[in-house]
């Protein structure tokens, strides 16, 4: 038998038991129980990978999506992961239900709570209404995004998708590059690449940069810079943030062209980075603005993995929280 | 009515610096006589070992909320967490519903204060047409209808022109304005201070920035009129810079800080981790800012740069503050919490007993001159007919669902502070509030 | 003390860790009578005959296919898997499977399980497939075995070859093969330990005998 499957079946219970009831952002979880998830996606991925890529394991369990702001792919890939799990599904949005007649957060939480919802699947524009919504119901809540604060768990398939690559983080550059100040993708995956031991580079325009995130923990680094050219040299990963083009409205960029020329993950700055670096970006893409098209399709694209892994990993991410409701 | 003798207790009136042991009588209602081993067997004795006595608390910033927000406090609740509080007199901001911007609504409050408040009320006019920051108010019918103050507060006058004519006149009117100093175009939006813990959050921040640069305008807009401007509710150490300077040219500025803003930081929004609680009971304007900056409050309120404590009371209803944080209403109840984070901040050393003693007395009174509606008012003196009576030592636990106020946001909810009002001489009556620890 | 039929595997397992226990001074923490049944070299002489028997059973290694469950069910899969090629020459396919998503017990254990993708080297339809474990109890890991497998496919028989069985059927589950009977109290634990997984071979009975204190 090879050594890594002889490693694997010893470390049978070695890795703590999840408890958390709620998955709201990544930025308490032990770097154990981010393995916990990481080998439970693997799992997951195994069981998508089948003729019948189904389980009956959430069979009984209720999972509502309840999205305040539209989003396809997100809420397209809890259901599926949920279905996959033999759960029921109930999609609620913020149109077309009493959600927009204007009942309060904390009241439609509680009805799905009453109605017998196990897990509630939550995006919402402001930042902090999944914590209230778990303070105030026994449903567990799984953060699906919320305002510009975190995405947890694209932060953790984005995760899961690098170390298929690159195997371990540690020491690894990860640039993040866009707006990140208003990135909850950018905040979440710090919080993961941190974790992991990765040295991370944030970077965009001054006015969309934080000023306060640059740290060094116990584990990894990061920097927040406005020079991409030099940001990218040498660099493991490199995502791309989706630009809004709302920002230039706003006046926090000049202009799309002014964004593209200094910051536009193009063919000529990915040369700078590693050899086998991975391209990487949340979806849904600008293409031409802050990726150019070859790029985005190219070799080093992991863009679609990220996609398809989205699904085993909250596959991961359900059945944990379902399992540990159940004690 | 029956005399009564407060015997036993440690009597200050930061007024004349009166701080010793001493027993006050109080006949038909007034202060008769103050001093050592009083004898009165005929008087109602009250037992204020180890307790202060000290002139009742004025308040310059209160929302009473009548008329028109009822749900979220009544001039009947909000004066009796005045009184357990231990004030005596509160100023009332102006945004109501109807705002006091004219005659009528001002006499229609002053009924409902004469038929529901238990403790002395002043009404605050607006500044402009129903707060609205576009037109001036009439001041002058204003001013005669009995305000002590004029402000817009919830909003700025953002508009320099308006600001500065409004300054003129209420310099003529020889009456404070009272500014809540803000720039709304850069706070846009904002619903805490910017810096660490908006990134952290996610929130979108209001830049200390934005305050600074107002009260910057404001302090030579001021010197420009000549009027009397009162700087609310300041949160920022520059903030409290610029006041100090504006006091050292000689000009007619004050300023008042909030006990919120001296007892906590952004980091109550956080709340002790350590996940992020989002405690929208810390949201409120001007947002709480860092440790730097409260302690630079704290050292204005030392150095007298700042002149007055006023609590900026702002209850609210439930649903206001059990929603997302953006959406939450701003503001804090914390008539009934302001004298134990006081205390507890004397008690660790970073606020001056008598400076705060003064803050929350003498200060005030000299900063709006009640002194002309109310003579004696903020002191301790013959004649004189509002009393507090604590306990400076008492270790209490905050228990919102005990407030008399109806509004229970507060973020101090569990948190240990230091100083219990016993008891509240007002109106001519004696209120017991607490009954003695050690009885 | 008497432990109902759902308590005894959880306390079956408490008391096997804590005979592992052990004081500051080498000492046993508690005195729980720990058997061995069988060393190393009963093992490996029991595996080959579970060998001769399958392929006998099998009337040849057509359409074979061995299905360790993890854990330990694999490594004995692999150790099949060796003593078939080395009698027939013939390497089977072996496969491995998790069944931590198909079992019934979740609501009642302290913790999860923790998940491991399950392999298949091969395609399963129509195949004769022997699933392998190491201790048959319940009934109920078997079970759980079955709905997994089959969702790889339609083998055409499904055969179940166990190192030891110590009874006490929950559910209608009967092996095929079977290494050695070892009859059992319910409290009682029965421990196979592998050199793959556990770095010795030997298959151990614990008694329930807490000391008085």
């Amino acid at each position: 038998m090879l050594e890594t499957e002889i490693r694997e079946l010893s470390a049978e219970q070695t890795l703590p038991a999840w408890r958390r009831k709620d998955l709201l952002d990544t930025d308490t979880l032990t770097p154990a129980e981010i393995e916990l998830i990481m080998e439970t996606a693997e799992a997951m991925r195994e069981v998508r990978s089948r003729p019948v890529g189904k389980v009956a394991t959430l069979r009984g369990e209720t999972v509502v999506t309840l999205f305040y702001e539209q989003s396809t792919r997100t809420r397209a890939s809890f259901e599926v992961a949920a279905k996959a799990l033999g759960a029921d599904v109930v999609n609620l949005s913020a149109s077309g239900s009493s959600v927009e007649k204007g009942e309060s957060l904390i009241d439609t939480v509680r009805t799905l709570e009453a109605i017998g919802a196990d897990i509630v699947v939550m995006r919402h524009r402001s930042s902090g209404a999944p914590y209230i919504a778990a303070r105030h119901s026994k449903t567990s809540v799984i953060n699906g995004g919320d305002g510009t604060h975190a995405h947890p768990t694209q932060a953790l398939l984005d995760l899961f998708t690098m170390r298929q690559h690159l195997g371990s983080l540690a020491g690894r550059k990860v640039v993040i590059v866009g707006d990140v100040l208003h990135s909850r993708v950018a905040r979440s995956n710090l919080w993961t690449l941190l974790a992991s031991g990765a040295n991370v580079v944030l970077c965009g325009p001054p006015t969309l940069l934080p000023r306060t995130l640059a740290v060094r923990t116990e584990t990894g680094t990061c920097e927040v810079t406005t020079n991409f050219d030099e940001a990218i040299v040498d660099a493991d990963v490199v995502m791309a943030l989706r630009i809004q083009k709302e920002r230039q409205a706003g006046g926090l960029i000049p202009s799309l062209r002014e964004y593209i020329r200094g910051y536009q993950l193009n063919r000529a700055r990915l040369e700078r980075a590693r050899p086998n670096a991975l391209v990487m970006h949340p979806g849904p893409m600008n293409e031409g603005i802050e990726i150019a098209p070859d790029i985005a399709h190219g070799l080093a694209s992991v863009i679609e993995e990220q996609v398809a892994n989205g699904v085993a990993v909250r596959m991961a991410i359900l059945y944990l929280v379902a399992t540990a409701r159940r004690k | 009515m029956t005399d009564i003798l407060i015997r036993g207790g440690r009597v200050i009136d930061p007024a004349s610096n009166l701080d010793a042991d001493l027993d006050v009588l109080l006949v038909d209602g007034r202060v008769a006589e103050i001093r050592a081993g009083i004898e009165a067997p005929n008087a109602r004795a009250f037992d204020a070992t180890g307790c202060i006595v000290a002139p009742g608390f004025v308040d310059l910033h209160t929302h009473l909320r009548e008329p028109g927000f009822e749900h979220k406090g009544t001039i009947a609740t909000e004066t009796r967490a005045a009184l357990r509080g231990g004030f005596t007199t509160v100023c009332a901001m102006p945004n109501t519903d109807p705002a006091p911007d004219s005659a009528p609504v001002v006499q229609a409050l002053w009924e409902r204060i004469e038929r529901d408040a238990v403790v002395n009320v002043f009404p605050i006019g607006t500044v402009t047409r129903r707060r609205q920051g576009k037109e001036l108010a009439d001041l002058s019918e204003l001013a005669e209808a009995g305000v002590v103050a004029f402000s817009d507060d919830g909003s700025p006058v953002a508009d320099a022109t308006l600001m500065r004519n409004a300054l003129q006149f209420t310099a003529a009117l020889g009456l404070p304005l009272s500014e809540h100093s803000d720039d709304p175009v850069l706070n846009a939006g904002g619903v805490v201070n910017e810096g660490a813990l908006s990134e952290r959050l996610g929130l979108k921040g209001q830049p200390p920035a934005a305050e600074i640069s107002a009260i910057a305008r404001n302090i030579e807009l001021c010197e420009l009129t000549g009027g009397r401007l009162h700087v609310a509710h300041i949160s920022t150490a520059r903030g409290v810079e610029l006041v100090a300077d504006a006091k050292a040219r000689g000009l007619p500025v004050t300023a008042e800080v909030t006990p919120s803003h001296l007892f906590l930081t952004e980091d109550a929004v956080f709340g002790p981790g350590p996940e992020p609680a989002y405690d929208t009971n810390a949201r409120i304007n001007p947002p709480l800012r860092t440790e730097a900056d409260r302690r630079a409050l704290l050292k204005g309120v030392n150095e007298g740069v700042i002149d007055v404590i006023a609590t900026d009371h702002a209850p609210h209803a439930q649903e206001d503050k059990l929603c997302e944080f953006d959406l939450a209403a701003p503001g804090i109840s914390c008539l009934e919490t302001a004298l134990g984070s006081i205390l507890l901040l004397i008690a660790r050393g970073e606020l001056d007993f008598h400076r705060a003693m003064a803050a929350l007395t003498i200060n005030p009174v000299r900063a709006f001159a009640l002194d002309r509606r109310a003579p004696g008012i903020g002191t301790l003196q013959p004649g004189v007919t509002d009393i507090v009576i604590f306990e400076p030592t008492a270790r209490w636990t905050v228990d919102p669902a005990s407030f008399a106020s109806k509004g229970r946001n507060t973020p101090l909810a569990g948190t240990e502070l230091v100083g219990r009002v016993r008891a509240v001489h007002v109106k001519g009556q004696l209120h017991i509030i607490e009954e003695a620890a050690h009885a | 003390m008497r432990l109902t039929r759902e308590e005894a595997p959880e306390h079956a397992r408490l008391v096997s860790d804590l005979a592992a226990l052990r004081l500051p001074d080498g000492g046993e923490a508690f005195s729980v009578t720990s058997e061995q049944l069988l060393g190393p070299a009963e093992i490996a002489r029991t595996i080959r005959r579970l060998a001769h028997e399958i392929i006998e059973n099998n009337r040849g290694t057509e359409n074979l296919v061995l299905v360790g469950l993890l854990s330990r069910g694999y490594p004995l899969a692999q150790r099949l898997a060796a003593a078939i090629k080395e009698f027939e020459g013939v390497s089977i396919p072996v496969g491995r499977l998790d069944i931590g998503l198909y079992r019934d017990d979740l609501d009642r254990r302290t913790t999860a399980p923790i998940l491991r993708p399950s392999e298949m080297p091969a395609d399963i339809d129509g195949a004769t497939v022997v699933l392998v474990d190491d201790v048959l109890f319940t009934g109920r890991s078997i079970r759980a075995a079955l709905e997994a497998l089959l969702d790889f496919g339609r083998p055409a028989r499904v055969r179940l070859a166990i190192l030891v069985d110590r009874g006490h059927r929950e559910l209608p589950i009967r092996p095929d093969f079977v290494g050695k009977n070892i009859p059992t109290a319910v409290f009682q634990s029965v421990r196979v330990r592998l050199v793959e997984v556990d770095g010795e071979d030997g298959v151990y009975v614990t008694g329930a005998e807490v000391p008085d204190a």
